[in-house]
């Protein structure tokens, strides 16, 4: 069981290890308006900038020195971010790396780079691809008119380049129906020539937009010490992960919008700082384990 | 700190028997014919397989050398899983029936001598420290994919644990990488269940150490995998798996896969 400091409240978890490193590689700066997102990222919401890639070059030799084993890039939209495809070229040269991607702007000349730079590695490029629903009704009334059919056609293109991309939804329906919404999304993803589909689920951030959309989170909805007792903080994306952005390190990509999860300038400052689970997003995590991860987390303990 | 550390220069390590008895004979004996000074396991004796009780007594005849994995820590303490941490439902199926099956097969004897087993082992290789796990050094049920797992990041785990050479196993894919003055990660591989290569032999991995300098060759293992495919039916074992040992490709736990070893097999 890891050691959890208890400072009253809300509890800290500290850093196992540095395993994942995220980079919010296009600020808050989207080419959609998603109804559901946890920051409110847009075309005009500009509170965080994109990296250079220079910035990142910067992290990945700090991550380097240490022992990171994973790199995320997420934003808004990743590849809005013009240096994208050098980014990853110099990510891929050290790691395995994944970019969380709204596929609308990935273009056969984009896919066609990243199969390149996915065949010139030893490391594994993953795609993760938000789709917010199994057909264009139930995803254009999250992300957007048009939106559906866009990133069918993006992961079209993606799966006869090779890739076999994450398609990424948040749960927007009841318990009862993921099933055969499962079924709906590979029996979809097949007509776009996608046969092998990877399917992710996520449970819905109550922050941002998505509160707007459906609710906040109740009083109730947070994790308090005691909670923590009996728990595997390492389920937790905080006890092994940093975001970097152009305004310093963040705890997470979730809790952007909150100054608590500003961790430090640099890495070895957020590396050395512990996570505080002082908002109702993090009841969320703590209900469901590492969420952003490609995998979740376990629970063992390290020995 | 060194000198009671057992000493080897040419070893045969291997992980995952699934149950797969058959294969651990073949290994068994093709290892002794290559002249190794030690065999070494690094655990997940059971699942998947027929009678997982076979297992135990060729281990303890041939002196090998057994690190406790995952699946034989959920055994030992009869757990509710197998610890592998599958969140796709099919997979969740699959590594249910089959954690089922093994936990109700393996007799008490047996799962009493898994747990007592130690969760690391270090020895010299040559002029080597060498420690080997089942995962990874820092957690039992850690995988080390070949595409998904950094050289600093190899390198951070071994100097962790003031090794030169890391040895594992748990994905069920064999690789290794060197790096630096004489660093090495090997993944030996599994005997349980064929490499998600289209072939139906199984892998481990022949070490040898001459001084500081290491040599990996992966010996694929040829034996009567059609038998065991019987025997897997005579227990009523899920089709999928009997389909595994016949073909050579995956057909369960694939979403722990990365893209990368994913797309070069079949489903």
């Amino acid at each position: 069981m890891s050691q959890i400091a208890h400072v009253g409240a809300p509890p800290e978890v500290p850093l196992r290890a540095l395993d994942q490193l995220w980079f919010q590689v296009s600020g808050t700066v989207c080419n959609l308006r998603c109804r559901h997102c946890f920051i409110s990222c847009s075309p005009v919401n500009h509170s965080f900038w994109f990296l250079t890639r220079d910035e990142v070059a910067t992290a990945l030799e700090d991550s380097i020195r240490l022992g990171v084993k994973e790199y995320y890039f997420t934003g808004g939209e990743p590849f809005m971010n013009r240096d994208m495809i050098d980014i990853l070229e110099d990510t891929l040269a050290i790691g395995p790396a994944t970019v969380l991607t709204n596929a609308t702007l990935l273009p056969e000349r984009t896919v066609s780079a990243l199969a390149e730079l996915a065949a010139g590695s030893p490391y594994t490029l993953e795609l993760r691809v938000s789709v917010d629903g199994v057909n264009a009704q139930m995803n254009d009334s999250i992300r957007g008119e048009g939106t559906f059919d866009r990133a069918l056609g993006a992961i079209g293109r993606l799966a006869a380049a090779g890739f076999l991309p994450i398609i990424t939804a948040m749960q927007s329906w009841k318990d009862h129906e993921t099933d055969p919404i499962l079924d709906d999304f590979r029996a979809l993803l097949r007509t776009v020539g996608y046969e092998r589909a990877r399917l992710k689920i996520l449970p819905p951030l109550r922050i941002g937009a998505e509160a707007e959309r459906s609710r906040g989170y109740n009083a109730t909805e947070r994790v308090t010490s005691e909670m923590m007792l009996e728990y595997p903080a390492d389920l937790l994306l905080c006890s092994s992960a940093r975001l970097v952005t152009n305004a310093g390190v963040w705890v997470c990509p979730i809790l952007l919008d909150y100054p608590s999860g500003r961790l430090g300038d640099t890495l070895d400052e957020a590396v050395a700082a512990p996570a505080r689970l002082s908002e109702q997003a993090c009841h969320t995590c703590w209900v469901n384990g590492a969420i952003c991860s490609n995998m979740p987390g376990f629970g063992a303990e390290w020995s | 700190m060194t000198s009671s550390m057992p000493h080897y220069n040419r070893i045969a390590v291997f992980g995952g028997i699934y149950s797969n008895h058959l294969a651990l004979a073949a290994a068994i004996e093709d290892a002794r014919s290559r002249g190794v000074d030690g065999i070494m396991c690094l655990g997940d004796l059971g699942a998947f397989g027929p009678n997982p009780d076979k297992v135990f007594p060729l281990l303890r005849a041939n002196d090998v050398s057994v690190v406790k994995g995952n699946y034989d820590d959920s055994v030992a303490k009869a757990l509710d899983d197998c610890q592998c941490g599958y969140t796709d439902p099919r997979d969740n199926h699959f590594a249910r029936l089959s954690y089922q099956y093994t936990l109700s097969r393996t007799a008490l004897e047996n799962r009493t001598w898994m747990g007592d087993l130690p969760e690391a082992l270090r020895f010299r290789l040559g002029d080597l420290e060498a420690l080997a796990c089942h995962g990874s050094p820092r957690r039992m049920n850690e995988f080390l994919w070949e595409s998904s797992t950094p050289t600093h990041f190899l390198d951070k785990l071994a100097t962790d644990v003031e090794a030169d050479v890391v040895l594992g196993t748990h994905t069920g894919l064999h690789w290794w990488r060197q790096w630096g003055d004489a660093k090495s990660f090997v993944n030996v591989g599994v005997l349980g269940r064929p490499a998600n290569d289209g072939r139906t032999n199984v892998w481990y991995a022949l070490i040898e150490a001459e001084g500081r300098r290491l040599a990996v060759d992966f010996i694929p293992v040829h034996y009567d995998h059609e038998a065991l495919a019987n025997e897997m039916r005579d227990e009523e074992l899920p089709e999928q798996f009997v389909e595994t040992i016949l073909t050579g490709w995956w057909t369960t736990c694939l979403e722990i896969l990365p893209g990368k070893e994913r797309a070069v097999g079949r489903f």
